[in-house]
C-alpha cells in the first residue's frame, strides 16, 4: 500500500464505523421491541 | 389503478413485504459488499499516477452517489406527500434524512483523505467540494426541522418543502466540474458513454455502489418496520 496505506485504511474505517453503527442502532431497537412483545404475548 | 398504487403503498402491505425480503436483501448485500472491498483493496491493480491511494474511490465516489440518490429520493417522497398525501412517503423522508448526511459526511471526510496526498490539502473551496458542503448544510436542516417542529402534519409539509427548495443544490454538484474550473476531476462513470476507467477497476467500483444502494434500502426498511411497530402501528390493523 506504500506511502499511502494511512490515508486508504482511515478512508475505509471510517466507511466501516458508519455502516457498522447505522446498522446496529435500529437492529438492536427491533430486536428490544420483539423481546418484549414475545414477553407479553407469553 | 390508484387503487392498486395505493394497495402497493399500504403500510401493511410494505411491512409484510419488507419483512420477507430482509434476509435476502442482507445476504445480497454482504456478498455485493465483500466483493467490492476485496476487489478495491486486492484485486484492482494499482493506478499508474496515483498509485494505491486511488483506492479511495471505492469508498469516496459510491458515498457521494448515495448522498445525491438519497436526496433525489426524499425529493421525490417530498412530492409523493404533498401531492398524494402518501402517509409512507413522510416516513421516507424521517428516515433516510439521517443516512443521506452520513454518507454525505463520509463522502466529504473520504474526500478530504484523497485529497491530501493528491493536490497536498484536505481541504479547498472548490465548486463540487463546497456545492457538496452545501448538501450537508441542507441534510443538517431537515434534521433540525425533524426535532424542532412539533406539530405533525405542519412538520411535515415545512420538511417537504424545504427539501425540494434545496433540490437546486442537486444538479449544481453534479455540473459543477463541467461549469466551473474545478481541482475535482469529472466523472469516472458516465450513463450514455464509456466509462474512462479499465474493467478491472471499474467493477468493485460497481459493486460498492450496488452494496451501498442494498445497505441504503435495508436500513430504511428496518427503521420504518420499527417505527410502524410502535408509533404508528395502528396503520397495521385492518
Amino acid at each position: 500500500m506504500d506511502a499511502y496505506g494511512w490515508y486508504v485504511y482511515s478512508a475505509y474505517g471510517c466507511m466501516m464505523i458508519f455502516l457498522v453503527s447505522q446498522w446496529l442502532i435500529p437492529w438492536r431497537r427491533l430486536q428490544q421491541l420483539r423481546e418484549k412483545n414475545h414477553e407479553q404475548d407469553s | 389503478m390508484w387503487s392498486l398504487i395505493n394497495h402497493l403503498v399500504s403500510p401493511r402491505k410494505f411491512y409484510s413485504l419488507s419483512s420477507k425480503i430482509h434476509p435476502w436483501l442482507t445476504v445480497l448485500f454482504l456478498l455485493v459488499f465483500s466483493y467490492g472491498v476485496i476487489g478495491g483493496l486486492l484485486l484492482a491493480p494499482a493506478d499508474y499516477l496515483q498509485g494505491d491511494g486511488f483506492r479511495i474511490i471505492y469508498v469516496h465516489a459510491p458515498a457521494a452517489f448515495l448522498s445525491l440518490f438519497i436526496f433525489t429520493i426524499m425529493a421525490g417522497a417530498a412530492i409523493c406527500g404533498l401531492v398524494f398525501q402518501l402517509k409512507q412517503a413522510f416516513l421516507v423522508i424521517k428516515h433516510s434524512a439521517s443516512l443521506g448526511a452520513g454518507f454525505t459526511l463520509l463522502a466529504l471526510i473520504t474526500g478530504s483523505l484523497w485529497g491530501k496526498p493528491m493536490w497536498g490539502t484536505f481541504w479547498i473551496w472548490d465548486a463540487r467540494l463546497s456545492s457538496e458542503l452545501i448538501l450537508f448544510f441542507i441534510y443538517l436542516g431537515v434534521l433540525l426541522l425533524q426535532s424542532a417542529l412539533s406539530q405533525k402534519r405542519m412538520a411535515e409539509k415545512t420538511i417537504a418543502i424545504f427539501i425540494l427548495i434545496g433540490f437546486v443544490d442537486i444538479p449544481i454538484i453534479h455540473y459543477s466540474v463541467y461549469w466551473w474550473n474545478t481541482l475535482h476531476q469529472g466523472d469516472t462513470l458516465k450513463l450514455f458513454s464509456p466509462s474512462a476507467i479499465d474493467s478491472s477497476m471499474l467493477y468493485p467500483l460497481l459493486a460498492m455502489i450496488a452494496a451501498f444502494l442494498l445497505y441504503y434500502a435495508l436500513i430504511l426498511f428496518m427503521r420504518m418496520r420499527y417505527e410502524l411497530l410502535t408509533t404508528n402501528h395502528h396503520w397495521l390493523r385492518n
